[in-house]
């Protein structure tokens, strides 16, 4: 088995609608390649509208009408064979759903079929899977929800008689009962109290490291990445802008994007103003010519606005794409921002 | 504004379709202005004369050119629906809004009241309306009982959106401004309210001038006011199909089904582009 | 249980609160009239014979104390309530001495039979076949059904069952068109009384599930088209839960609940479509009882019809409006 459970090459997936006789296209991923090792915490990080969202969307083979693969490839290497979502049929998709490859979703209150009993609802999502039934299966669910530290009437209960915590320990469990090799998790901390945040965070981690699963986590908060992400890729625009190791993103950024990222973390002591950034994100129906990013660039030259930069290794496992790399410079000083493991 | 109504003609088959077709009717209707004849009055013309060139659809057994006689009658039935849908507008929007915004028993009297009407069956208590009334219930105060009744389903629409729209942050501003809650019902939310109010108005047209054609049909409406409904009675009364004179029921019935098709094409179109959701799924098709 | 049962019978007192209001205001409408009751009878029965001036006298001594016309509105309003509870609104005229609650209970039965049949039909199969077009907005079967029902939902009751009878009654006289089952068979259990009762109930059935299938199709449509994008349906859908199971148990079961409370909103539209449809196929129900009660001014009979329809349509809403709890367990908890 190689060291990698998911290589992505050169994808690109684009919202193709004809609205009143206008067609746009919006060029959501544009050109997309990397990878997941088994094992790793990998964080994708990105503003809203970036493109992360859909980026996830195709990863959970979830792709529906607007958005259309167009090109790349998408390969697991799961210990049942390997598969590429993109071009997989149906039931193949079905063999792997749930069992290798699950998803933890965005609003834990909306998730749950308001009318159905959490027990029905795991019958439904992992009895297939799992291959049980009747008491076995119900042992290992209650087993698993012990781990999550849930009491084992919850089966009994409908959803809105949980609170929101439960509720959200409820969906991780029923995305990890079947141990799945790689777990997407797109935004599960948005909208949570920190409080709530740090416990889902270390359930994650600890589900993660029990199973040896990978997990690729989706947020814009960049402190959540400095606590639980091995690796952190920065999407800008339906591209990739910079990929490493997270030590290295935060205290050694090779992409001004970046560096603005990290920078936008409040540190306790620190008062001095901290710029922001001028513009917005690109429209993705119409991107800017060369890097997209240069509008709002604070190194940008003549080059960053005719030539795109493509991602290039600049150090070890550190990807950049970024005509200026070696002159971007940490926003801040040495000390660590709050949260992050010295 | 303009723009909006072009895109529904160009990109929205339904719309124009009902366009078309509504279009049609109120022309037709509107000929009724410069009618040569009087439609109230009987055997002006040769009775039981099919269709031709001198008489468009022909006569009828009542002596009278059936194209005149229902031009005035889908005349009238137009403007009874739209008396109709005006003043249960007015009624529903009123307890709406109060109901919705104003809460506490208020609400509570009102949604009583409301349940009330929901539960009672329209048909029999106009019937009843038309058996105590006789003769003196003319078209107007028809259409003003219609209006009575037909307000509970919409007003519980917009008193939703309006309990809705009380929590929501510009309300509490404006209250804390000091607007008074006249002022903040009329000039807040009633924009808000006015899609729903738009979409159930042509429901309610539809629905009136249905319940007014079932009345007329069976002669329990003033039979000297010529409606689409009451050419149908005439045609029964003497009839007409039987008989032979095809033309008398034929006619009427398919211009009937086209007014009302029309304005359901009409309702269903602007409540599916009015709705941001339908207008999104068309987008991605 | 407990929660439940409080609910049912809050909502019990609410429909007795109602039934009470509504026929309150039926009997305020028959004293609207400035026509007088007894005189308008004894108009048309001159007018049908000869009557002596004694006979005429003593005709209207009778009739205003049936109708009690002769006391103070208060007096008659306690008298109204005191007979109708007793299930006694007088003799009826178009059927003289025959009570006129009889009528009604005898043509109740037919009514009701026809109501929930077509209703329960149109509610199920509307519904099923709507969901089924919001879930596979491309299929051409689907469409088909969408633009058909389009086309005949706005047409009004009267219309289509006129258009049918006219079919069916004229051009194919394949169907019976007329009465609730053929004057050459004898009522009773017999296979042959109920093949003659099934085969005339077609016609007027068949007009109120026309009528109503679209507005059931149409509106499931829409909604299911909605739900199927709501966080749930598109997470289930993610993780592979089978086809079935999502479209029975989570985009169905969430999209009834609207539906049931629009089908007690429409309740009384399809009751009111219901008695219309029976009058043009001469059905022995509660409509065609109405026409000619109003037709041959028999107030009494008129009143009767009115009141039990008013019980009935509010009593179906109460059974409706009972069933919600079960099937929503988020207002279970209330």
């Amino acid at each position: 088995m190689t060291r990698d459970i998911l290589k992505v090459d050169g994808l690109k997936a684009y919202y193709q609608m004809n609205y009143f006789g206008v067609n746009r296209e919006v060029r959501a991923v544009d050109d997309i390649t990397m990878t997941v090792r088994r094992g790793e915490v990998y964080g994708i990080a990105g503003e809203s509208s970036s493109g992360k969202t859909s980026f996830i969307k195709v990863l959970a083979a979830a792709v529906r009408p607007p958005l259309r693969v167009v090109d790349g490839s998408v390969r697991f290497g799961f210990s049942t064979g390997p598969i590429d979502v993109v071009r997989a049929s149906p039931r193949e998709l079905e063999a792997i759903r749930w069992m290798s490859l699950s998803y933890v979703m965005q609003g834990s209150m909306s998730v749950l079929n308001p009318v159905r009993r959490i027990g029905k609802t795991f019958r439904d999502f992992a009895q297939r899977p799992l291959g049980l039934s009747g008491r076995a299966f119900e042992e290992r669910v209650v087993e698993h929800l012990a781990r999550l530290k849930l009491p084992a009437d919850v089966l009994r209960a409908y959803p809105h008689e949980l609170s929101g915590g439960m509720r959200q320990r409820v969906t991780i469990g029923l995305a990890t009962v079947c141990h799945p090799e790689f777990i997407i998790a797109d935004e599960p901390t948005t909208a949570l109290d920190v409080v709530v945040q740090k416990e889902v965070l270390s359930l994650i981690r600890e589900i993660q490291r029990e199973m040896d699963s990978s997990v690729v986590f989706v947020t814009h908060d960049m402190s959540v990445h400095a606590n639980i992400a091995d690796r952190v890729g920065i999407i800008y625009a339906g591209r990739l802008v910079e990929e490493g190791p997270t030590r290295q993103m935060f205290f050694a950024p090779k992409h001004p994007y970046t560096a603005h990222l990290v920078a936008s973390l409040p540190r306790i002591g620190d008062t001095t103003q901290r710029p922001a950034l001028d513009g917005r994100p690109p429209n993705l129906a119409d991107p800017p010519r060369g890097c997209r990013f240069h509008p709002r660039c604070p190194l940008a030259i003549d080059k960053c606005r005719e030539q795109s930069p493509p991602l290039e290794t600049v150090a070890a496992d550190h990807r950049t794409a970024c005509w200026r790399w070696r002159e971007v410079t940490p926003l801040v000083g040495a000390i660590s921002p709050v949260g992050v493991p010295a | 504004m303009i723009s909006v109504f072009r895109d529904l003609i160009r990109y929205n088959i339904e719309f124009t379709i009902g366009l078309v077709l509504v279009g049609l009717v109120v022309a037709f209707a509107a000929l009724s202005f410069i009618s040569p004849v009087d439609p109230s009055l009987i055997y002006l013309a040769v009775p039981d004369q099919p269709p031709s060139a001198q008489h468009w659809f022909g006569t009828n057994s009542r002596g009278q050119d059936l194209f005149w006689q229902l031009s005035a009658a889908f005349r009238n039935s137009l403007i009874f629906g739209l008396t109709v849908a005006v003043l249960s507008r007015i009624i529903s929007i009123t307890v709406g809004l109060a109901a919705g915004y104003l809460g506490g028993w208020v609400d509570r009297v009102l949604m009583f009241i409301n349940d009330i009407f929901v539960s009672v069956p329209i048909f029999p208590i106009l019937v009843l309306f038309y058996f105590v009334l006789r003769s003196d219930l003319d078209t107007f105060t028809l259409a003003l009982i219609m209006a009575c009744l037909g307000w509970p389903f919409d007003a519980r629409l917009i008193r939703s959106v309006a309990r809705g729209l009380k929590h929501r942050e510009f309300t509490r501003h404006a209250v804390f401004a000091g607007m008074s809650t006249r002022k903040v019902l009329l000039e807040e939310h009633l924009p808000y309210v006015m899609p729903i109010v738009f979409a159930t108005f042509m429901n309610n047209m539809l629905w009136s001038m249905a319940l007014e054609v079932t009345l007329a049909v069976l002669g329990f409406t003033n039979l000297n006011h010529p409606t689409m409904g009451t050419v149908l009675y005439w045609s029964n009364q003497h009839s007409a199909i039987v008989v032979g004179v095809w033309w008398w029921v034929v006619i009427p019935v398919v211009l009937i089904v086209i007014t009302f098709l029309g304005l359901f094409l009409l309702a269903m179109s602007m409540n599916e582009y009015i709705d941001p959701r339908s207008r999104l799924r068309r987008m991605g098709v | 249980m407990r929660a439940y049962l409080l609910f049912a019978g809050k909502r019990f007192l609410q429909l007795l609160a109602v039934i009470f209001c509504g026929i309150s205001a039926t009997f305020l409408v028959t004293h609207l009239s400035p026509i007088d009751p007894v005189e308008q009878v004894l108009g048309r029965l001159s007018a049908r014979s000869n009557l002596s001036p004694d006979a005429i006298a003593a005709t209207r001594a009778a009739l205003t104390e049936l109708y009690g016309t002769n006391q103070p509105i208060l007096q008659q309003y306690f008298n109204f309530w005191a007979r109708l509870l007793r299930g006694d609104l007088g003799p009826s005229l178009l059927a003289f001495p025959t009570p006129s609650m009889d009528l009604v209970a005898r043509a109740l039965p037919w009514t009701l039979g026809l109501l929930a049949t077509s209703t329960l039909f149109t509610f199920i199969v509307g519904n099923l076949m709507g969901a089924l077009a919001g879930y596979r907005p491309d299929n051409p079967f689907f469409r088909a059904f969408g633009l058909l029902s389009i086309a005949i939902q706005p047409i009004p009751y009267y219309v289509v069952a006129f258009i049918l009878l006219i079919i069916f009654g004229y051009y194919l006289p394949i169907l019976p068109t007329n009465g609730g089952f053929g004057m050459d068979v004898r009522p009773g259990w017999t296979p042959q009384f109920i093949v003659s009762l099934l085969q005339h109930a077609i016609l007027p059935a068949a007009s109120l599930v026309l009528v109503g299938f679209g507005g059931w199709f149409l509106g499931m449509r829409a909604l299911v088209s909605n739900i199927i994008n709501d966080d749930y349906v598109t997470y289930a859908e993610l993780a592979g839960v089978d086809r079935r199971t999502v479209v029975g148990s989570y985009v169905i079961r969430n999209a009834m609940l609207p539906q049931l409370t629009a089908l007690a909103m429409t309740l009384g539209g399809v009751f009111s479509g219901t008695i219309i449809t029976e009058e043009v196929f001469n059905y022995p129900g509660m409509g065609s009882l109405l026409i000619d009660a109003v037709n041959y001014g028999d107030y009494s009979l008129v009143l009767a019809v009115a009141t039990v329809s008013i019980t009935a349509v509010a009593g179906a809403i109460f059974i409706v409006d009972l069933l919600y709890p079960l099937l929503d367990p988020r207002i279970r908890a209330e």
